[in-house]
Parts: structure tokens; C-alpha cells; sequence
């Protein structure tokens, strides 16, 4: 259990030392303030998205309509804005609107007519994605100058939007561990049956746990159309952040099958993957590359987790 | 009487899938009645070819109660691979498709060996050698595919054996293939693993290798479909973008439970092919390119929901 917990940030210490060693050796610095920031920056929405989607998994279900969901809200947040500072506001809620809706819908369809969680979001992502390809060829609307400030201010030198991820951590933290619903959530993932027969309206937590997946996404976009000026309508998808955000939160610690883990290890688990493109950024190793040692990284990861598991419940084997 | 109630079973599997393909193809008689000359219903089959080869495989991997989100980065590699090494050299082409062949096995071996034996969830697994291969690719070759296929590697794609192209031929070795798997032992075996992985280990079924087996396969099934695909067009990074979902969405179209220990391969061919007639059907109506994703998730959520509803009445 602790090393699910804290083990992520274990192998963020011992990679940051290893890696600061290695690039101090190479005559370069792991720390300048620039490159420290602007990974910080790209780590923030991935964060985001990841925190929602850890809601997901541990309530034993998943969202693969998040880079989709990301795409739609940061146009619906720049074509509403369309540059002036007075409809910021107003966009903010259509986003959280538009985004709660597709919360909603994904949840209906997985509790009300049993379609597993895969296909589901699966469908409802293409179904945006239609809908954009459809409508959008290229970027749109933009963003006044005053909202991009959320994707490039900074309190020295922490990042705004860093500081945005926090509270949506810290946010998602506390409805885990101190509030009814996120006790139930964790029981809903650790198994279905038990829940409802102990008196846990298991479709209601499943449904409100996508609708906040879903504002996480939108969140996210609304980050992403403060950092582009605009919207984009392929940002989420080539962006990976559906399977990269599944792999963050599994990164951290939190079970894919749910009931287990939390945000905390997510944190680590997107601090980690922004760790190492830092450090290879550093050392110039081939931009592709990175993405192999990512592989290697989640793999071995989750087969530590296994093992360790395993050990501390001998017989009893966890099976996909 | 069990093997009669086993049919029975089986044809109602079937059925769902049937109707809607049958509908579909009806719809296409009247509006596109040219769809029917043998010359373009092979055209069809041939284009249609790669996704029901895929979802052939996928189907053993799922019905195993597994996933394998690798195989659309398993196409892309395997063609950029060929054209590498192929690099228009003629004598060149057989010991290369050897070698993808090859490659297939490797990949599906390490999916299934991790994760059964490092117990990690085939969705980790998968997901993790999609992210490998994408990124071996472009770093074996710089980031553009370099080197060219040859005629005689293409030709599997492209030519025709009088009337019958050769991707229509080796559709229908694969097919045959899988459904004698199905039928025999191993196909039992991989049943009995992914209804109950627990029940099946108690009760002696070689679960591990089954599972394993259900891998090599997927990535062998997948490899061919590459050397398809390489025939039909250029070689690019895009060649088997999102076809992991296709594949996935076929089988499940298909009537196969995710999770496993349900559906038949025939049907999971069948629910690729239903969504190819469907993608031809869009053309002919002049619904555009950009809905045809929309379409595919309405039809997938409505499939699977009837499903859903008909196993819990």
C-alpha cells in the first residue's frame, strides 16, 4: 500500500538526482528557470485532465472522451470570448455547461443502459469528434489577452496554471477522503455489488464521478485556449491526453480496476513523465526516444505495483 | 442436445450482427445496385480485407477477457519497417515479409508474456507498447518514413488472380484459420479463460498460454494486415492510426462482451465487415467524411446498448 502511495514520488526524487547528475556531467543544469517552467507548464494540462480521469478509475470505470471534450471546450471557450474581456465569464460557464453535460451523458449511458465504460466514452469521443472534424478545419475564435494571462503568468516561479492543477488536486483530495460521495466512490470501485447492497446508490456516485471527469477536461481546455490565444480543434486528440492521462493515474499508483489510489500519486505520476522529458531535453536525446522510455517507464511501473501487491496478498492473484 | 443448445447459442450470437449487415446491404442494393457486379463487390472485400484480419485477431485477445490497444502501432511500425529494409530491392521482398512475420510474433509474445506473467492489465501492457513502437519508429528513422516497397511487395495488396485479388484470398486463409482455432482445443481453452480466469486455472486449462497465444496472434493477424495495407497505399506514420479502436469497435459491434468468455469469431468478422459496408454506404448517401466518425460512435453506443438489454432479458 505505501509503495502504491508514495512510490511515484520515490522514483521522482531518484530520477530528478539521477538525471540532475547526468545532465550536471553533460555541462548543462536540470534547474534553469526556463526550461523548468515551460515543462511545468505542459505538465499542468495533462495534470488537470488526470485528476479527473483518476475520479474515473477509481470509481472502477474510465473516460476515454477526454482529449475530445478537451478539443470542444477550448473552442466553445474562444469562439464565446471572441477576444473581448467581458465574455470570459460567460465562457467559463458554457464550458462547465457543455463539459458537465457530456459527464452527464457518458454516466447515463454507462449506469442506465449498461454500456461498458470503454465503448461508451469511446462513442461519445467519436461522436465530438465528428462533430468537430464536421465543423472546424483549423483553429478558431480567440482569447483576449487578459485570459491568456491563466496559460502564462507566473507567482515567481511557479506557474499559474501549476498552481490551478494544485487546486484542482487539492479539491479532488478533499472530496476523497473527507466527504460522503468520495467514500462511496472508492466503494463503488472496490466492488460494484457490495456497494449497492450496503445501501450506496452506486448509479448516482457513478454519474456525478464523469460529470466531474468531464469539467476536468474542460478545465483543461479552457487552460488550452489561454496558452494557444485560440481554439483548436485537434488539440486534445494529438495531444494523446485520453491513454496519456490513463497513464498517469496508473503511474501513480491508483489501480486500473479500481478502488485503489488516489490523486496524490497522480500528481507524482505527471511530475514524473514531465521529469524525464526534462532530462532528456537537457541531454538532447531524440524527441522520439522519449516516447519509448515512456513505455518502458509505465510498463515497469505498473509490474512493480503488481508485484508488490501480489507479496502482500499471496493467493489472492488481481486479474486485469 | 448440449452441442444443438450450443448452436442455438451461437446463432443468436450471430444474430444481431446479421440483421444490421443485412439491412445495411439491402439499403445498398437500392441505392447503389452497381455495389453487387462481382468486380466491385471484390473490390469491396479487398478494401475490407485489413480491418476484419484485425479484428479477427482482436476477437482472440478479448474473447480471452484482454485488450490490444498496440495493433495500430503495430501496422504503422511493420510498414515503415518493411520500406526500410525492403528499400526497393527486389530480392528483398519475401525475406522481409518474413521478417515482419517475425516481428508480429515478438511483439504479441512480449504483450502476452508481461502480462500474465508481471500480472500487468493487457490495457496497461498494450498502451505501453503502443507508446514503444511509436516512438522506436520514429526514431529509427529520423521522423519520415525512409526507403520504398517493391512491386512484388505491393502486388499482395494490389493485384488479382484472374478477378480475385490476393488480399480477398488471404482474407479468406485467415478467416478459415481462425475459425478452425475456434474449433478446436485451444479455442475451448481461450473460451473457458476469459468467461472465468479463476475457474479455468482450478480446473486445469493452461490459462497463461492461452492468453499468451491470444497475443502472438493478434500481432501475427496484425502484421499481415500491414502488408496489406503497404500495398494499398504510401508508406507514412498515419498507415495504422486508430485502427486499434476499429478493431476493438468491430469486435464489440460483433456481439463480443468485453471482459471475455463471449461471441464468436464469425461474428466479430462480420461486425468488421458491417462497419466497412457501413463506411461505403455513408459514401454512396454523400454523407461527408468528417460525420463518418460520428456515425461509427451512434452505431457502436446503439449496438451495444441492445445488447446489453437483450442479455439481462
Amino acid at each position: 500500500m505505501k509503495l502504491r502511495e508514495h512510490g511515484v514520488w520515490g522514483a521522482l526524487g531518484l530520477t530528478l538526482i539521477v538525471g540532475g547528475i547526468l545532465v550536471y556531467a553533460d555541462g548543462g543544469s536540470l534547474f534553469t528557470q526556463s526550461s523548468t517552467v515551460s515543462l511545468l507548464q505542459r505538465a499542468a494540462g495533462l495534470g488537470i485532465v488526470a485528476i479527473g480521469q483518476t475520479l474515473a478509475i477509481l470509481a472502477g470505470s474510465l473516460d476515454l472522451s477526454v482529449a475530445y471534450v478537451i478539443s470542444l471546450t477550448s473552442l466553445i471557450a474562444a469562439e464565446t470570448m471572441d477576444g473581448s474581456s467581458g465574455m470570459i465569464v460567460p465562457a467559463i460557464i458554457a464550458v462547465l455547461g457543455v463539459s458537465a453535460g457530456i459527464g452527464l451523458l457518458n454516466g447515463l449511458l454507462i449506469t442506465k443502459l449498461k454500456i461498458n465504460a470503454f465503448i461508451a466514452t469511446l462513442g461519445v469521443g467519436l461522436l465530438i469528434k465528428g462533430y468537430l472534424e464536421q465543423g472546424y478545419a483549423g483553429p478558431a475564435g480567440s482569447v483576449p489577452t487578459s485570459f491568456q494571462r491563466l496559460g502564462y503568468d507566473r507567482i515567481g516561479p511557479v506557474p499559474l496554471s501549476v498552481l490551478l492543477m494544485l487546486a484542482v488536486a487539492g479539491v479532488a483530495w478533499i472530496v476523497l477522503n473527507r466527504t460522503r460521495f468520495g467514500h462511496h466512490l472508492i466503494a463503488v470501485g472496490g466492488d460494484l455489488d457490495v456497494a449497492r447492497l450496503s445501501g450506496v446508490r452506486t448509479d448516482w456516485v457513478l454519474i456525478r464521478t464523469h460529470i466531474i471527469c468531464s469539467v476536468c477536461a474542460g478545465i483543461a481546455g479552457l487552460y488550452l485556449a489561454s496558452r494557444l490565444g485560440a481554439g483548436a480543434p485537434r488539440v486534445g486528440s494529438e495531444g494523446g491526453y485520453d491513454l496519456e492521462s490513463i497513464a498517469a493515474v496508473v503511474l501513480g499508483g491508483t489501480v486500473l480496476a479500481g478502488g485503489r489510489g488516489g490523486v496524490t500519486g497522480t500528481v507524482g505520476g505527471v511530475a514524473l513523465l514531465a521529469a524525464i522529458d526534462g532530462i532528456f531535453n537537457q541531454l538532447a536525446v531524440d524527441p522520439f526516444f522519449k516516447q519509448v522510455v515512456r513505455g518502458v517507464v509505465i510498463v515497469a511501473a505498473v509490474a512493480i505495483y503488481a508485484m508488490s501487491l501480489r507479496r502482500k496478498a499471496p493467493g489472492k492473484v488481481a486479474t486485469a | 442436445m448440449s452441442s444443438l443448445a450450443l448452436r442455438a447459442r451461437k446463432v443468436s450470437a450471430r444474430q444481431p450482427i446479421l440483421l444490421i449487415l443485412l439491412t445495411l446491404l439491402f439499403v445498398l442494393a437500392v441505392r447503389q445496385p452497381e455495389f453487387y457486379d462481382p468486380a466491385s463487390l471484390l473490390a469491396f472485400l479487398k478494401r475490407a480485407a485489413p480491418l476484419v484480419i484485425l479484428a479477427a485477431g482482436q476477437y482472440f485477445v478479448i474473447v480471452a477477457g484482454d485488450f490490444d490497444l498496440s495493433v495500430g502501432s503495430l501496422v504503422t511500425a511493420e510498414v515503415v519497417i518493411a520500406a526500410r529494409l525492403i528499400d526497393g530491392d527486389p530480392s528483398m521482398t519475401w525475406p522481409v515479409i518474413a521478417i515482419m512475420i517475425g516481428f508480429g510474433l515478438v511483439v504479441g509474445l512480449a504483450n502476452g508474456l508481461i502480462t500474465t506473467l508481471l500480472h500487468v492489465p493487457s490495457f496497461i501492457t498494450t498502451l505501453g507498447m503502443y507508446l514503444i513502437l511509436v516512438g522506436a519508429v520514429y526514431t529509427w528513422t529520423g521522423g519520415s518514413p525512409r526507403g520504398a516497397l517493391t512491386e512484388q511487395f505491393r502486388m499482395l495488396g494490389r493485384n488479382s488472380i484472374g478477378i480475385v485479388p490476393y488480399a480477398v484470398l488471404i482474407l479468406a486463409c485467415v478467416a478459415t484459420i481462425a475459425l478452425l482455432l475456434m474449433r478446436s482445443d485451444f479455442g475451448k481453452t481461450l473460451l473457458a479463460t476469459g468467461d472465468n480466469p479463476r475457474t479455468a486455472r482450478l480446473s486445469g486449462v493452461p490459462v497463461v498460454r492461452a492468453r499468451v497465444i491470444a497475443f502472438i496472434l493478434s500481432a501475427v493477424f496484425a502484421a499481415v494486415a500491414a502488408i496489406l495495407l503497404g500495398g494499398f497505399g504510401g508508406v507514412s506514420f498515419q498507415v495504422g492510426a486508430g485502427l486499434e479502436f476499429s478493431a476493438i469497435t468491430a469486435v464489440v459491434l460483433g456481439g463480443v462482451a468485453l471482459g471475455g468468455g463471449r461471441g464468436t469469431v464469425t461474428a466479430a468478422m462480420l461486425g468488421a465487415l458491417t462497419l466497412e459496408v457501413l463506411f461505403t454506404l455513408l459514401n454512396v448517401l454523400g454523407v461527408s467524411g468528417a460525420l463518418k466518425s460520428a456515425v461509427q460512435g451512434l452505431i457502436i453506443i446503439a449496438a451495444v446498448a441492445i445488447g446489453a438489454r437483450r442479455s439481462r432479458s
